[in-house]
C-alpha cells in the first residue's frame, strides 16, 4: 500500500483516540466495529497483543496499539471499540481486532495536504507514522498499519526496555 | 465456487493415477518379471493413457506411448522377456510421458526419439515411427456385458467311452468367469442296473462372464451331438427359493405353494415331501447364492467413485465445524431453558450433527498405501545410486488418515526414508562382513493407536551411535559436556536445528536440511517422532500422528478466569490435589501416584494468572510418550468436542498453544500444546530457583 495511488484523490479514513491523542486509519481496510466484548488472554503473549475474541465464527487477536507506541494504557471505559481491520500477513488475509478508547468518525482527507513525519519531537515510533494532519485545530496522526505489522516483534521489546 | 471442471485437468488427474499405478506395476514387474497380470496391468495402463490422450489432444503423448504399449503387447505375447533393461526404460518412458502431458512444452527436444530408440535397442527391431493416425484404434474395446447364464448338460450315457472327459468341460466353464457348478446325480441308477463306465451324472452350472454366450457352446463344441444342454441367460437378482426352483422346473408352482403354506425351512420340507430330491434344492440354494453374489457385485459397481475436488472437501469441514460450534451453545442456550421439548431436539442435533462430523471425517480418510507406493521408486534409484541393495516392504497400508495429513507427510517421510537408505544401510561388502544379507531392508508400516496412527520407518542398518551423538551435540552446544542423559533422550537431540552426525556429505542427504525440519513438519501436524536404536542392527522411528487436523477431543478446563483445552489424547487420569501436596510444594513439585512419583506444573504460575488460590485445585495427568507430567488446573469442566482455529502470525511467538476454539458461550477458548508446555515448564523452572 503505497502512497502513490491516493495522492490525486480525497482518502476516507476512520479517527480514533488512543490516551487522547487523534490517529486515522485508512477506512478501506476496517472490517466492522465492535463494542468491547469479552477477550481471552493468551497466556505469555507480546504485550501489544495479549487477547482474543470471537467475530462471527473466527479467532481474531486483539493488538493494543497503545503498548505498541509505548503510551501508558489507560482503564477500559464505556467509550471503548475494537476496531477490526484486515491486514495482508504472509500473504494471507488476516483479521486483527485494534483496541481504541474512543471511535469519532468516518471522514475523507486530502493525502496531499498531510505533512511528513518530523524526525524529532515525536513520542511514537516514526516508522509506523504515515504523516501528520491537522484538523479542528490539533494533531491527527495517520498510522501506516502495514507497517505496524510487519516490524520485528523485537522492536516492542526494546520499547519496553527502558 | 466455479463449478466448471476442465476436462484436460480431469485427464490430467486420471492420468496422474495411471502413471502411478503404472509405475507401482513396472516396479512390479521387475520383482517377479514372468507374472502375466502384471504385464497385463502395465499394458492395459499404457493402452488407456494412449487412447484417453489421443482424445484430448495430446498427440505427441498417444504416439510416444503407442510405442511402449507395443513392447508390452509383444512381452505379453510371449515374444519379448520382461528385463531389468526393459523395465529401466518403461520407467524413463512413463516419466516421460507424464512430461508430455503435465507440461508439454518442457520436454526435452528429442528425448522421445532418444527412449524410443533405447526400446528399440531392446525390442530387437525398429519401431515404426508413425504416429497412429486419429481413426486408429484408440479408444478401449467395450467390455462384453457381464451376464449371468444358467447351463444344464447331461452327457450321452456312453460319452466316456466316446472319448470326452467331464472334468475337463467343466474345467472350461469355470475358465470363462465365476462358476458354480452343482452335480445332479438324479440319473444314477440303482447299482445293479448301473454300467460302470457309463456316465450318469447331469450338471448345472451358474456362470457370470463377460463372455458371449457363444464361448459356452464353444466349450461343448466336441461333445454337443449326442448331449442335453440347456443355456439360459437370467437376471442376477437376489431370488426366492421357491421361484428358483420353479423356474427350473425342479417342482411345479403348484406344489410350491402348497408346501408354503407350512412354513418353515422350504427346501427340507420340498425334499421331506418328496416333491424334489435332495440335490435338486442343493442346486438351487447354489445358484440362489451365486446370484446373490452377482447381485452385490452390480452393485458395487454402481457404488463407484465420484472425483470431488479437495478445496470443496476442506470447506464441507469448515462448514460442519462450524456447526458443531452452533450446535454447542445451542445445547448451553437449551440447557439453561427448561423446555423439555427444545432439549429433545437439541438432541436429535446433537446426534446428527456428530454422525455429520464422521461421516465428512470419513469423506478425507485416505489409505497411507498411496503414499508408500510413491516412495518405492525412490529407494529403487537411490539404493542403485549409492550402490547399495536395498528392498523397501511396506504394510497397514489400508490405514486411513485425513488427506491432509497425508499430503504433509510426503516430505518428512522422503526425508526419513534417504536417512536410513544413507546412513543407515551398511554397503553389501560391509553387511556381509558384519553377517548380515547382503540385501538392506526398510519397513514402512502404519498402524492405528487409539485416535492416532503411528508411521514406523525401521531399517535393519547400522543404527545410530549414542556416543556419536553425544559428543556431536556437546560439540554444538547442545548439552552440558559430561551430561548424563537416556539413551531415548539422546536421540532426541538429532531432531535439534544444525544437528548431524554423517560424517560426509552425500547428494542423498546431509544438503543442510536436518532432522529439524522433519521435527518441523511433525510438529505441525500434531504429532510426535519416537526414535528407537539398537547399533549396528538398526533403528526404528516412529511417527504418531493425530487422525484428523480439523476436530479433536479435548478436556475443558478452568485455571482462574481462563478457559482451557487439553487435547484428550494426551490426558491419562485426573486426580484431586490434595492440601498437603500443595503446601509441601515449595520446594519440590511432585505428586505420588500409585508409587510413581510425577513431577506437576503449576498452570496459574506458567501462565502468570494472578486470581487467589482456589481450595480444589485438580492435577490432569498427561504422557507424551515416556514422560508423565501433571498439570494443575483450578477446575475440569469436561470434556469437549472441538474445532480448531490457528492462532495468527502475531502469536507464533507463543509456543505453548497449538490453536484456539470457540465455546458454547461465544468466548475462546485456548488449545494447549502438551509437549511444547511441559517444555516451557521445564525451562522456567530454573528462573523459578532462581528467584
Amino acid at each position: 500500500m503505497g502512497t502513490v495511488h491516493s495522492l490525486a484523490r480525497p482518502v476516507e479514513i476512520l479517527t480514533l483516540a488512543l490516551c487522547g491523542e487523534a490517529f486515522a486509519l485508512e477506512a478501506v481496510i476496517v472490517r466492522e466495529i465492535l463494542d468491547l466484548i469479552p477477550i481471552t488472554i493468551v497466556p505469555n503473549a507480546p504485550r501489544y497483543a495479549t487477547g482474543l475474541i470471537n467475530v462471527r465464527g473466527k479467532v481474531v487477536p486483539v493488538v493494543d496499539l497503545r503498548v505498541r507506541f509505548g503510551m501508558t494504557q489507560e482503564p477500559t471505559t464505556i467509550d471503548t471499540r475494537i476496531v477490526v481491520i484486515e491486514n495482508i500477513q504472509d500473504g494471507e488475509a488476516t483479521m486483527i481486532g485494534l483496541l481504541a478508547d474512543r471511535v469519532y468518525e468516518v471522514t475523507e482527507i486530502d493525502m496531499q495536504a498531510i505533512e511528513a513525519t518530523p524526525k524529532v519531537g515525536m513520542r511514537w515510533p516514526p516508522e509506523f507514522i504515515r504523516g501528520i494532519s491537522r484538523r479542528n485545530g490539533g494533531f491527527l496522526i495517520i498510522l501506516d498499519i502495514d507497517r505496524v505489522f510487519a516490524s520485528e516483534p523485537a522492536r516492542e521489546d526494546r520499547l519496553h526496555a527502558s | 465456487m466455479a463449478a466448471i471442471i476442465d476436462p484436460v485437468e480431469t485427464f490430467r488427474a486420471e492420468a496422474r493415477e495411471l502413471f502411478e499405478q503404472l509405475e507401482t506395476t513396472l516396479l512390479d514387474i521387475e520383482a517377479n518379471p514372468s507374472d502375466k497380470d502384471l504385464i497385463d496391468t502395465a499394458f492395459r495402463a499404457l493402452h488407456t493413457i494412449k487412447g484417453s490422450g489421443a482424445m484430448f489432444g495430446f498427440d505427441a503423448a498417444s504416439a510416444f506411448t503407442h510405442h511402449v504399449e507395443n513392447a508390452f503387447d509383444l512381452v505379453r505375447k510371449g515374444k519379448l522377456s520382461a528385463t531389468k533393461e526393459l523395465v529401466e526404460v518403461a520407467l524413463t518412458a512413463k516419466d516421460h510421458m507424464r512430461t508430455l502431458i503435465e507440461q508439454p512444452e518442457a520436454a526435452p527436444f528429442g528425448r522421445s526419439e532418444a527412449i524410443l530408440a533405447q526400446l528399440a535397442g531392446i525390442i530387437g527391431i525398429t519401431p515404426d515411427m508413425a504416429v497412429p493416425g486419429k481413426n486408429a484404434k484408440l479408444q478401449p474395446e467395450p467390455a462384453a456385458e457381464r451376464a449371468t447364464y444358467r447351463i444344464h448338460f447331461k452327457l450321452a450315457q456312453n460319452a466316456m467311452a466316446m472319448g470326452a472327459n467331464p472334468l475337463l468341460l467343466l474345467k472350461e466353464l469355470r475358465e470363462l468367469g465365476d462358476c458354480t457348478i452343482i452335480t445332479d446325480t438324479d440319473g444314477i441308477p440303482a447299482l445293479e442296473e448301473m454300467d460302470p463306465s457309463g456316465c450318469y451324472l447331469a450338471w448345472n452350472a451358474l456362470l457370470s462372464t463377460d463372455q458371449p454366450a457363444s464361448a459356452i457352446d464353444d466349450v461343448f463344441m466336441f461333445v454337443i451331438d449326442d448331449m442335453e444342454l440347456t443355456v439360459e441367460a437370467i437376471e442376477p437378482e437376489s431370488k426366492r427359493l421357491g421361484e428358483i426352483l420353479v423356474e427350473r422346473h425342479a417342482v411345479s408352482a403348484d406344489a410350491l405353494d402348497k408346501a408354503l403354506v407350512q412354513q418353515p425351512r422350504l427346501g427340507a420340507m420340498l425334499v421331506k415331501e418328496g416333491l424334489v430330491s435332495t440335490d435338486k434344492v442343493a442346486a438351487a440354494l447354489a445358484e440362489q447364492k451365486h446370484l446373490k453374489v452377482e447381485v452385490e457385485k452390480a452393485n458395487k459397481v454402481e457404488a463407484a467413485d465420484i472425483r470431488v475436488q479437495a478445496s470443496r472437501l476442506d470447506e464441507l469441514m469448515d462448514q460442519v465445524g462450524e456447526l458443531v460450534i452452533a450446535q454447542a451453545r445451542l445445547r448451553q442456550l437449551a440447557n439453561a431453558g427448561s423446555d423439555i421439548h427444545l432439549k429433545a431436539l437439541v438432541e436429535e442435533i446433537e446426534r446428527l450433527s456428530s454422525e455429520l462430523r464422521d461421516t465428512t471425517m470419513g469423506i478425507r480418510m485416505v489409505p497411507i498405501g498411496s503414499l508408500f507406493s510413491r516412495f518405492r521408486r525412490l529407494v529403487r534409484d537411490l539404493s542403485k545410486e549409492l550402490g547399495k541393495e536395498i528392498q523397501l516392504t511396506t504394510s497397514g497400508e489400508e490405514t486411513e488418515l485425513d488427506k491432509t495429513v497425508i499430503e504433509r507427510l510426503y516430505d518428512p517421510l522422503v526425508h526419513l526414508i534417504r536417512n536410513s537408505l544413507d546412513h543407515g544401510i551398511e554397503s553389501p561388502e560391509k553387511r556381509e562382513a558384519h553377517g548380515k544379507a547382503r540385501q538392506g531392508t526398510i519397513h514402512l508400516s502404519a498402524t492405528h493407536s487409539g485416535a492416532q496412527v503411528l508411521i514406523s520407518i525401521k531399517d535393519d542398518g547400522n543404527g545410530i551411535d549414542p556416543e556419536r551423538v553425544h559428543a556431536k551435540a556437546e560439540e554444538n552446544g547442545l548439552i552440558q559436556p559430561g551430561a548424563e542423559l537416556s539413551e531415548s533422550e539422546l536421540f532426541q537431540l538429532i531432531l535439534q536445528p544444525g544437528f548431524s552426525t554423517a560424517a560426509k556429505v552425500t547428494s542423498v542427504s546431509g544438503r543442510g536440511v536436518g532432522m529439524d525440519v522433519v521435527k518441523r513438519a511433525i510438529d505441525q501436524l500434531r504429532g510426535t517422532i519416537d526414535i528407537a536404536s539398537t547399533l549396528g542392527e538398526g533403528s526404528d522411528m516412529t511417527l504418531r500422528l493425530p487422525l484428523t487436523l480439523a476436530i479433536i477431543d479435548g478436556l475443558l478446563i478452568r485455571v482462574g478466569d481462563g478457559r482451557y483445552v487439553i487435547p484428550l489424547s494426551a490426558v491419562e487420569e485426573c486426580v484431586e490435589l490434595t492440601a498437603e501436596d500443595d503446601l509441601r510444594t515449595t520446594g519440590r513439585d511432585f505428586l505420588n501416584i500409585r508409587d510413581e512419583t510425577v513431577p506437576f506444573l503449576r498452570l496459574k504460575a506458567l501462565f502468570n494468572i494472578a486470581t487467589p488460590a482456589e481450595p480444589y485445585q485438580k492435577v490432569v495427568i498427561v504422557s507424551t510418550g515416556e514422560n508423565r507430567v501433571g498439570l494443575v488446573v483450578d477446575q475440569i469442566i469436561g470434556d469437549y468436542q472441538t474445532v480448531i482455529k490457528s492462532l495468527s502470525k502475531i502469536h507464533s511467538s507463543v509456543q505453548t498453544f497449538s490453536g484456539a476454539t470457540i465455546l458454547g458461550d461465544g468466548t475462546v477458548a485456548l488449545i494447549i500444546d502438551v509437549p511444547r508446555l511441559i517444555d516451557f515448564g521445564q525451562a522456567c523452572e530454573p528462573q523459578k530457583k532462581a528467584s
